[in-house]
């Protein structure tokens, strides 16, 4: 097997954030193994959000390294390491709230649409052959997502629900090989949060996507993790199957402050 | 009381309806005006979308532009390079305004950046004048100022021609701003950074491609413009005008530019040469902006402008 194939698919080793005088992440060594959907959980301000985002190039770490596909890429830019093909979804749902649903997930195959922006204008053919084609793939996301009935609605407009999974779409338009998913759940009621486990756990059988995800909803994590990564204060303190790591004395400890003596 | 009436309702209609050929040189004056207009909201409808600041400067930037290439072609310098050489500058100026100004400033308030416009205006006004002084130039451009009459209809070929130009470079900007990926690009730049980059938008290319068009659009504008009043300081008031454009076109929007320099055109020369006399005239300097001041009123979004929609 050759390098980039054998090995982890995202390694964070020893990465530490600060920001000021707080230490929002110490050390944190972490693998994401190809093709598994790992859960990081933790308490509130245990550092879970800023690991995505240092994994997703909007923070970077004052030390540590993070490997993508065995290469350091510790330094890149979000853009960067989108087209390195890392999708994310964010905790406070970022869409694109005057775009109709379509153009949000169109916006989402940019990266995959080729040639130059400049000679677009110019020359019309291949551009709107291109169009054509990818617009093809996302409405396959539209169908997989069943949100055929809301295509033309601006995503600002929809509920919060679906707002969650239109957001989804987009960063599957991508076709990433990592995707980051930052509380799909949150806000959600419990048959959202059944269809929204569906999605997840079909985007890794179907595609072969990998994902991480932080979620609070620990019936939820069970359920659809092959593996979950434990934070508290910026350091990890766990990581293992999901039965292993319920039973763990320091995760029950983070979570229900007992046995300090 | 009905003289009143008269005059405002009535007499003003009569009197187009008994001249249409001069109704049309009016309103052709209108059109030629609204669209050079047009080109200067665009300039700044693009670089407020892309990146939400209200570039206070794009007004020096029409001058700027406007007194490198007059300077230019006094030093000898062939039009067809000097516009070249312009070129490149506004190009340029673009990459450095991206790097020393916006960068270092991402994510501050609008206004913060607003205020870093107002520096940059003052700036390339004193270094425009330092490079090539502070005198009015005339600039020539090759076409002479003269009218021609065609089915009774008084026409200026000056005139004319920075009309066809603004309107061809309008519909340009528009197809490639509406139709390629860069516009999609540009929207979603607008509505969300932090998701624009997590899709892999560069948000400095954007920027830049986005303040070198306002820098070729003020190129245009400040051709245009200086051709028919020479380049001096006040080339850069023409951008005041495209304050009242862009409130009944909406920020946001490059249709809403391009409808609101031509409402505001046509409708200052109209008030001009019919309403004007019954205060005394000279009301094309402020009829553009009690219109905008008027529609602020009842849709401060704009004709176009994506709906304020505010929960409480």
């Amino acid at each position: 097997m050759s390098a980039a194939t054998a090995g982890p698919l995202l390694a964070v080793e020893g990465v530490s954030v600060r920001f000021g005088a707080l230490l929002a992440l110490s050390g944190v060594s972490l693998s994401i193994q190809r093709g598994e959907i790992l859960a990081i959980i933790g308490p509130n301000g245990a550092g879970k959000t800023t690991l995505l985002n240092v994994i997703s190039g909007f923070y970077h770490p004052y030390e540590g390294r993070i490997l993508f596909e065995g290469r350091d890429r510790t330094r890149r830019s979000p853009p960067d390491v989108a087209e390195l093909g890392v999708a994310r979804t964010f905790q406070n749902v970022a869409l694109f709230k005057g775009m109709s649903v379509l153009d949000n997930l169109m916006t989402g195959r940019l990266l995959k649409m080729g040639g130059h922006f400049l000679l677009d204008a110019i020359w019309w053919g291949p551009a709107r052959r291109q169009e054509l084609a990818n617009r093809a793939f996302v409405e396959r996301i539209i169908d997989f997502l069943e949100i055929q009935a809301i295509r033309k609605t601006p995503a600002g407009k929809l509920p919060y629900g679906l707002q969650k999974r239109v957001e989804l779409g987009r960063a599957l338009a991508a076709e990433p090989k990592l995707l980051l998913l930052d509380e799909p759940m949150a806000g959600m009621n419990v048959e959202e949060k059944e269809d929204m486990s569906r999605f997840i756990l079909d985007v890794n059988a179907e595609f072969g996507t990998t994902i991480a995800l932080i979620e609070h909803d620990m019936g939820v994590v069970m359920d659809i993790s092959d593996r979950v990564a434990v934070l508290d204060y910026g350091r990890k303190i766990a990581d293992g199957q999901p039965e292993q790591v319920r039973k763990d004395a320091a995760v029950l400890d983070a979570y229900l402050g007992a046995g300090h003596d | 009381m009905t003289e009143i009436l008269y005059a405002v309702f009535v007499g003003p209609f009569r009197e187009m309806a008994g001249s249409p050929a001069f109704l049309v040189e009016v309103l052709l004056g209108g059109v030629a005006t609204g669209l050079m207009y047009s080109l200067v909201a665009l300039g700044f409808v693009l670089i407020f979308k892309a990146s939400g600041v209200f570039n206070f400067a794009q007004g020096v930037m029409v001058l700027f532009a406007a007194l490198t290439l007059v300077g230019l072609m006094e030093r000898g310098v062939p039009v067809a390079v000097a516009l070249i050489v312009t070129m490149a500058v506004m190009v340029g100026l673009a990459f450095l305004i991206e790097r020393v100004v916006l960068r270092p400033l991402v994510n501050q308030e609008a206004i913060i950046l607003f205020m870093a416009t107002i520096g940059l205006n003052f700036f390339l006004e004193g270094f425009g004048e330092m490079l090539w002084g502070a005198n009015v130039k005339k600039l020539d451009v090759g076409i002479p100022d003269r009218s021609f009459i065609v089915a009774g209809v008084q026409i200026n070929q000056l005139e004319m021609s920075a009309a066809a130009t603004s309107a061809v470079m309008v519909a340009v900007l528009a197809v490639f701003f509406q139709r390629t990926r860069i516009g999609r690009a540009l929207r979603a730049v607008a509505d969300d950074h932090e998701a624009a980059l997590s899709i892999g938008i560069p948000l400095k290319t954007i920027w830049i491609i986005v303040w070198s068009v306002a820098g070729l659009v003020a190129i245009v504008a400040g051709i245009m413009w200086g051709a028919k009043s020479g380049v001096q300081f006040s080339l850069s008031l023409v951008a005041l005008k495209a304050l009242p454009v862009l409130i009944l076109g909406g920020f946001t929007s490059v249709p809403g530019a391009i409808v609101g320099g031509l409402i505001v055109g046509v409708g200052e020369k109209l008030g001009e040469i019919y309403w004007g006399p019954l205060v005394g005239g000279a009301i094309e300097n402020w009829f553009a902006y009690v219109v905008a001041l008027v529609f602020l009123l009842f849709r401060p979004q704009g004709l176009f402008g994506e709906k304020i929609i505010e929960r409480v």
